[in-house]
């Protein structure tokens, strides 16, 4: 089935395959009990599903993860938000008082999505993403996640594809989902250097002295813009990006004096290539900080304009804000393609992916997060049909654990719930549930810590 | 707050002491009794106080010179302890010192009952609560300072000067108030980061594994947020004893009355719905839209679509001028269908949310249009954003352009640039009220968009200015309200003439 093939029509038959066979319940229940240690912390949280022809379920809860398999199997939504946890069952929200009925505590969640960069990218609009742009959540990821560890010591970041044309990043850490409102959105206004709407045209303002969290973010961007502003985006070659965007921007009297900006405009003329005019950019800024001068920022607030991460801090302040979860049906027709040229940008461009290994791990997760269940085309298959292939495989190798299963025959139930383990574990896919997994034990690990800790301090009372 | 009967001699000593400093963290609810007259002035004055700090923080920086002035001078018009070195000289004149310092406290905790009942209203005292104890607080001499914190039992972990040294570099970059020498005279104390959100948020202070260094200088910011969690939760508790104090029929009035003075015009309530056709919003947005509006109406018609922060800022603006939700719907069906939303999407991606607006949807709460105060401060576009105030969110140079498109004289422009470079921005809007009305000088004090529109209809209505009524306020702004819908229906007539005219003239201008 080609790709361009593929349509939400035939959602309705995948979907109840995937949720009976695929969908990884245990570990999506093991994350969101996060070891049961609160009472009702999954009972409480507010689940919400998209089913056929958009219709939108707010309020769902669980009692348990039977029931909410039960349920994802007989709704069979298209699409799963998390919301908060609430103070009583969102199920019953509708019983209790009004205004005793509250959102306690969410992870904290960033979206950062790729319409928020189409004035700084030529290659795309909207909701197409390639290869290209998609560097952007590469710089993005690079910067939050490290401020994100270091500056303000979470350690729990779950970073996944969203769907569609962004990515979104879950901090699980304790800490992080007991933050208040107001904490939230200082962490994401900490967080946002590029600011304004559409009447605003320059966007980045640095100031002396530039805080150490700026230095560091200037630090991954500087990696990235000769190569995917300057080559790819050609923003100081094409004669309309100087005009719509630089010179503009230049233009506002605090960003450039006006006799550096027609020193500009005349060298400009007389050369071409993005890279030298890059650097007669930075001559500029460079000699007018050794004149002591003001606003000598104007070149790295270019970079930052055009390659740091936009959030949508609405996201991320709002304890109460749905957040579409990483195990969700792609809906949206032409993007398989789309997915499939990111997919390979993944895969081909490997320098443009030169982490250090220590955060291998949250690169495996978009990955998963990518397979896992979109229906990306490879190789004129969409990658469902595939995984669909690989379940129908016979089993090789599995010839013990046939017998067992004659052995346990009278206990249907048990070899039922075992196959369903076992489904996905022989598919593509267990890879990044695996992955998952390792996360999750991050989590069980510091939350033994933590216990051990406080069991200790009892102690010394 | 026990308003039983004690004698007030003993109280007396005891008052001295809890009133040793001017500034006060009040921990303890007066234990003396008051006349009701007392209570009222006292409640009132105070809310006098709470609702210049309101407005001086929206009209000016905080902390900047003209700030400081003004708050200085309305603490000594309503007669609250304020800066104490001044006691000794001026003891004479006025009240004394220790009776400022009771009115502080009393008026305090008069208005934590007023102002617990709702989270609306405790989160607004709260914010003019905080604001006038930085005020306060930063304006001690150091040594108060220190002698404050000690008094109220406030103690912060420092660091180690080995620690201070490794992170100078960092420290130093951090702060506008820290350089390369102070770092070693001054004491750092390493906090939480929830505990300084104000200085995270602005990247002040540096930061690093969920702890942040504070200079001594800006030790405020712990304390402050010591204050607003102490009065958070204090709030809280207050609501919970309202039962009994609302039983005494003498003050749930007064209370009640209280608590409503400080919302202003309500512009949800509707007398005017139906008021106005759909085919006159293009030619009002031209005439009687303030510019954020008229900026929303333009982009909506150019681009068919509006982002979430310009639905509700514009929605809200024109339910507000009478709308009808049946109106509401057709209005932003009718545009968006002519753009990637087709009408069966609308229907199920965009229509509950307008219903939502109108109080149909989900916890069925009637939306109050945006104040300007709101349009400012909260939410500021991001990209592909036109809601905000274009006085606060405009590059000047693209403001400036907008304006001279809208035919604003030269110097008037050059009038309005100026407010806007001294970030007084709704007065900025107010000069481009009179400039695009063509009054000298209008008399009201522009704080809505919908005030804006209300005052402009009045004034395109034509001479029916009935002399305001200063008094009770909640009654002559309903009057406003009924005066502009007899307004609106006046210039109907004149607008269906004019409109043709109109809409080439807005055309032109997009």
């Amino acid at each position: 089935m080609p790709s361009s093939d593929y349509d939400s029509a035939s959602l309705p038959d995948l979907l109840p395959l995937y949720y009976r066979r695929l969908f990884p319940f245990s570990q999506y229940y093991r994350w969101l009990n996060y070891g049961g240690v609160q009472k009702n912390y999954f009972q409480n949280r507010e689940f919400s599903f998209t089913l056929k022809d958009d219709i939108y379920v707010r309020y769902q809860s669980f009692t348990t993860q039977n029931e909410l398999e039960k349920e994802m199997q007989k709704m069979n939504p298209y699409k799963i938000d998390i919301g908060a946890v609430y103070s009583h069952r969102p199920s019953q929200h509708n019983t209790v008082k009004s205004g005793t009925f509250q959102a306690l505590e969410k992870e904290l969640v960033f979206d950062i999505d790729m319409t928020d960069y189409d004035d700084v990218r030529s290659c795309c609009s909207a909701a197409d993403i390639c290869s290209k742009c998609w560097t952007l959540m590469t710089i993005a990821i690079r910067i939050l996640d490290r401020a994100l560890r270091d500056d303000f010591g979470f350690q729990h970041l779950l970073w996944v594809y969203s769907g569609r044309r962004g990515v979104h990043c879950w901090v699980c850490d304790e800490a992080a989902r007991k933050l208040s409102v107001a904490a939230r959105s200082a962490v994401a206004e900490y967080l946002s250097l590029v600011k304004g709407g559409e009447e605003t045209m320059k966007k980045v303002s640095l100031s002396d002295p530039i805080h150490p969290f700026i230095r560091e973010s200037l630090l991954v961007v500087e990696q990235y813009f000769p190569r995917y502003g300057l080559q790819e985006q050609d923003i100081l070659g094409r004669k309309e990006s100087v005009d719509k965007h630089l010179i503009k921007e230049l233009d506002l009297p605090l960003t450039l004096p006006s006799n550096v900006r027609k020193d500009l405009q005349q060298d400009f003329q007389n050369e071409r290539k993005p890279e030298v005019r890059w650097k007669l950019i930075r001559d500029h800024a460079t000699k007018k900080k050794a004149a002591g001068k003001k606003g000598h920022h104007f070149d790295k607030e270019i970079m930052l304009q055009y390659c740091y991460p936009r959030l949508d801090v609405n996201v991320s302040k709002g304890v109460n804000h749905l957040l579409k979860t990483i195990h969700a049906f792609m809906t949206t027709t032409s993007l398989s393609s789309l997915l499939t040229r990111t997919c390979s940008s993944f895969n081909l461009d490997q320098d443009a992916f030169l982490f250090p290994s220590t955060l291998k791990n949250w690169i495996d997760l978009i990955l998963f997060a990518f397979f896992f269940l979109i229906p990306v085309k490879t190789d004129g298959i969409t990658f469902f049909s595939l995984i669909c292939e690989e379940l129908d495989r016979p089993r090789i190798g599995e010839e013990e654990e046939k017998a067992e299963d004659d052995k346990d025959k009278e206990n249907e139930k048990d070899a039922a719930e075992r196959r369903k383990i076992r489904d996905y574990k022989r598919t593509s896919l267990a890879k990044y549930v695996k992955c998952f997994d390792q996360f999750l034990d991050g989590i069980a690990q510091s939350r033994k810590g933590e216990l051990l800790r406080k069991s200790d301090l009892q102690k010394d009372f | 707050m026990q308003f039983g009967s004690r004698r007030r001699k003993i109280i007396n000593s005891a008052q001295t002491e809890l009133y040793g400093h001017s500034v006060q963290f009040y921990g303890q609810p007066p234990l003396e009794n008051i006349s009701l007259t007392e209570f009222e002035t006292f409640a009132v004055e105070r809310l006098k106080l709470l609702k210049t700090v309101e407005t001086l923080g929206v009209s000016f920086v905080k902390h900047s010179e003209q700030y400081s002035k003004k708050l200085e001078s309305e603490f000594k018009n309503l007669n609250f302890p304020y800066r104490p070195e001044t006691d000794d000289r001026k003891i004479q004149t006025g009240p004394s010192e220790f009776e400022k310092r009771r009115k502080d406290h009393i008026s305090h905790f008069i208005l934590r009952l007023a102002y617990c009942q709702t989270e609306d209203l405790r989160r607004w005292f709260i914010q003019q609560e905080v604001d006038l104890f930085r005020y306060r607080f930063n304006d001690l001499p150091p040594k108060q300072k220190l002698e404050f914190l000690h008094r109220n039992n406030l103690q912060y972990d420092t660091i180690s000067v080995e620690e201070k040294k490794a992170l100078q570099d960092k420290l130093v970059n951090s702060s506008y108030a820290v350089s390369g020498i102070t770092v070693e005279d001054q004491d750092f104390y390493k906090v939480p980061f929830q505990d300084a959100l104000d200085l995270v948020r602005t990247r002040k202070v540096y930061l690093k594994a969920g702890y942040v260094y504070i200079p001594h200088q800006d030790i405020v910011t712990i304390v402050l947020n010591d204050f607003r969690t102490r009065l958070s939760k204090a709030l809280a508790l207050t609501a919970r004893s309202l039962p009994a104090v609302h039983s005494d029929e003498r003050l749930q009035p007064l209370l009640n009355h209280l608590s409503h003075a400080y919302v202003g015009q309500d512009y949800s309530i509707q007398k005017n719905v139906g008021k106005i056709s759909l085919d006159q919003i293009d030619s009002l947005s031209g005439k009687s839209f303030p510019l954020c509006m008229r900026q929303l109406h333009q982009a909506l018609r150019e681009n068919h679509h509006l982002r979430h922060g310009g639905r509700m800022q514009y929605g809200l603006f024109l339910k507000g001028i009478g709308l009808s939700l049946e109106q509401a719907l057709q209005f932003w069906r009718s545009e968006f269908i002519r753009g990637k939303v087709d009408a069966d999407k609308f229907d199920k991606a965009y229509a509950y949310s307008i219903r939502h607006m109108f109080g149909k949807e989900g916890k069925r709460t009637d939306y109050t249009p945006y104040s300007c105060m709101k349009v400012i401060l909260s939410n500021p576009p991001s990209q592909g954003d036109h809601h905000g105030c274009p006085f606060r969110h405009s590059d000047p140079e693209l403001l400036k352009q907008k304006l001279q498109v809208y035919k604003v004289s030269p110097s008037g422009i050059s009038q309005i640039l100026e407010l806007v470079k001294g970030m007084h921005y709704q007065l900025a809007c107010q000069k481009y009220f009179e400039l695009t009305h063509n009054i000298e000088d209008s008399s009201f004090s522009l704080n809505h968009p919908n005030q804006y529109f209300v005052e402009s209809q009045k004034v395109l209505g034509g001479g029916k200015d009935i002399k305001r009524e200063t008094d009770p306020q909640q009654r002559s702004q309903e009057n406003a309200t009924t005066r502009a819908s007899t307004a609106a229906q006046d210039t109907a007539a004149k607008d269906v003439a004019e409109m043709t005219e109109d809409l080439d003239s807005f055309f032109q201008d997009g």
